[in-house]
């Protein structure tokens, strides 16, 4: 598999100096103090990839509407319907914002639904800022304890600095502040072209599900031909392996 | 082996017996035996086995091509064993081919494949092909000495044995998974020196795409429990492989699909009488309504004319293709329902769709692949070879060379115990 992320399939023609920011909400409420949350990090984030000439696009994904194909998904293990949209907004994401409420000391199960029915694949190297809200700043550690190892797994980029928000943050300029700290470390990442540099060159190298949503390598030019199963598949032979 | 190298000329139906059919219609079953949920009542295994030999003969009364059965090793199936069951069947009817769906490539002996098979297609005159599948209970593994960890290796390897066993007289193999063999004869040898048609099945896996394309083999996609067009991309990946080891065009390549179909007059009447087995049945997605199941998936509910829409509905998708199943009897049916199943299939869906489908289809997409046109391909007018042992020389073998007819150059060379 040689195609590069500019040469993928799945990227659409774009302008080289728009980015796409892509917010992942779990808040369900409205309003939703995880939204509002995530609006303020991409809206800061935007401004600084403004600030040097790259013209953000901001889309947002919130999962509410989505939680009964989420289930579906789950249940039967393919996605569908609008689901398939908002996969194919993280594809062609060049950075991502996630934020969660805190439910029973934990991240919404919603978001962990809807990353659980992602291609293990589909963020490799992409940048992502992790926040969450929560009733209590007791909670705090939960992006750390849960966000992180889940974000780690997907080898996603996550942004050195997470964004929580108790009641009490959100009259606090060290919110703001933090918010500003997180959307200049992701506008840093997406800037310096981090996902083309490591999942560009380095794709052979990480393990993918054949027809996957990430790099649909499901044709002639994008297959390894040269794995040992291939070749057993062409007439080759396993007796070399027995002596 | 490249198939299809006899097309019909464009444009010309031909109704010579020579010619074989464009597309083939038939059935599959998976020899479950499942409750019925509306009476209670869970079926023998000497009453399943009874009535799917009804629904076999059946398929050839209405019309159908094609019957397949498939292999599992633990109840509540009953079908362990293929070839038995379809030799008999073989044997109470004249014009159906009889296959499988599938033939377990990994925890069979490929030898035994190739013994048992070329048995059956002989008994049946020709009238039998295979589709080969790894199979995915797991437990399956270990009882017959595997691990499904190595299931694809071992299905990979396994065929390329099965492939050469059915085309060399003399065998000397080695491999990772099997004892080796020196100087082996699979016999019977094929019914006229030509090995039953092997389809190769997967529903996700490259390689078995690969394998396929490398022998000009056919190519099935089970077409059910995933949305419609899941399967799609690996057809068109053994599309372009077959082209790319020369056996012809994409076009040309073979393509068998799945379905499965719930028939009744009325639309409604289809859904009211199917719902009572979709709701009770474990395989399907239960958080959605057999409406919206049937909507996503190529599960085909409602009337003849919706069946045949939405089977055309696959053409469209998949391009030309030479064979299409359906699963008729599962989930507790009772034996009258699927019966009238079969008539409505036979009478009222498959003749449209044998129209429908020659209309569109294009004149160099590859007929569907039968005994005698295999024997066409590889003997043109000339006789099949009818190989004939050389004498007992007292051991039960026949020394060096099976057949009066075997290359002398190719010298077996029997194991020896020390």
């Amino acid at each position: 598999m040689t195609t590069t992320p500019d040469q993928a399939a799945t990227t659409p023609t774009r302008s080289d100096s728009t980015r796409r920011l892509v917010v992942v909400n779990a808040g369900t409420s409205n309003p939703s103090s995880s939204r509002l949350l995530a609006d303020r990090i991409a809206g800061k984030t935007a401004d600084q990839l403004s600030a040097h000439g790259v013209h953000p696009a901001v889309d947002v994904i919130d999962l509410g509407p989505l939680a009964g194909e989420i289930a579906h998904a789950i249940v039967s293990g393919y996605p569908q319907g609008d689901l398939l949209d908002a996969v194919q907004l993280l594809v062609n994401a060049d950075g991502v914002i996630v934020t969660t409420p805190v439910y029973k000391a934990g991240i919404s199960g919603l978001l962990k639904a809807f990353i659980d029915i992602l291609d293990n694949d589909l963020l490799i190297a992409t940048p992502v800022i992790l926040a969450a809200t929560a009733g209590s700043a007791r909670h705090a550690l939960v992006i750390d304890d849960q966000l992180r190892p889940l974000f780690a797994f997907m080898r996603s980029l996550a942004a050195p600095t997470s964004v929580f928000a108790a009641p009490e943050d959100w009259s606090d300029p060290a919110l703001t502040r933090r918010i500003g700290r997180a959307a200049t470390e992701l506008a840093a990442m997406i800037n310096s072209s981090l996902r083309t540099s490591i999942a560009g060159q380095g794709w052979d190298r990480y393990q993918h599900n054949w027809g996957g949503s990430a790099r649909p390598d499901t044709t002639t030019p994008g297959m390894d031909f040269n794995t040992d199963l291939m070749k057993l598949a062409a007439g080759g032979t396993t007796a070399l392996a027995t002596s | 082996m490249t198939y299809g190298s006899s097309q019909p000329a464009a444009g010309q139906a031909d109704h010579s017996p020579r010619k074989g059919k464009q597309v083939q219609f038939g059935i599959f079953s998976v020899s479950d035996i499942t409750q019925d949920p509306i009476t209670g009542n869970t079926p023998s295994e000497a009453e399943r086995i009874d009535a799917m030999v009804q629904i076999a003969v059946k398929a050839e009364e209405v019309g159908l091509d094609v019957f397949a059965i498939g292999e599992h090793h633990n109840p509540p199936f009953f079908s362990s064993s293929p070839p038995a069951f379809l030799s008999h069947v073989a044997a109470l009817t004249k014009r159906i081919i009889l296959s499988t769906a599938v033939t377990l490539i990994t925890t069979n002996d490929p030898v035994r494949i190739a013994e048992e098979y070329a048995m059956a297609q002989h008994l049946a005159k020709g009238r039998l092909d295979l589709t080969l599948g790894r199979g995915n209970t797991v437990p399956v593994y270990p009882w017959f000495g595997q691990d499904i960890r190595q299931g694809l290796p071992l299905a990979l390897d396994n065929y390329n044995l099965l492939h050469r066993l059915w085309r060399e007289d003399v065998v000397d193999w080695e491999g990772k998974f099997r004892t080796p063999l020196q100087g082996f004869t699979s016999t019977p040898r094929p019914l006229d020196d030509v090995p039953p048609f092997v389809w190769h099945g997967s529903i996700r896996t490259p390689e078995i795409a690969e394998q396929a394309a490398f022998y000009g083999n056919g190519f099935f996609a089970n077409n059910i429990l995933a949305p419609t067009g899941h399967f799609l991309p690996l057809v068109n990946f053994y599309r372009e492989r077959f082209a790319h080891y020369g056996h012809g065009t994409e076009e040309q390549a073979i393509v068998g699909l799945g379905g499965q179909a719930f028939i009744a007059r009325r639309s409604q009447d289809a859904f009211k009488t199917f719902r009572p087995y979709f709701d009770k049945a474990p395989v399907y997605d239960h958080s959605i309504s057999l409406e919206q199941y049937a909507d996503r998936t190529p599960l085909s509910v409602g009337s003849p004319q919706q069946i045949i829409d939405k089977t055309m509905e696959f053409r469209e998708m998949f391009g030309d293709y030479q064979r299409q199943l359906w699963v008729m009897d599962h989930s507790g049916l009772p034996l009258k329902m699927v019966l009238q199943q079969l008539d409505l299939l036979g009478e009222e869906v498959v003749p449209v769709l044998r129209k429908e489908m020659a209309a569109l289809r294009s004149p160099n997409a590859a007929e569907a692949p039968t005994h005698q046109g295999l024997v066409r391909a590889k003997y043109g007018d000339g006789q099949p070879r009818q190989p004939q042992p050389n004498a007992n020389r007292g051991d039960n073998v026949t020394g060096t060379s099976p057949y009066q007819d075997t290359d002398p150059a190719i010298a077996a060379t029997y194991p020896t115990i020390r």
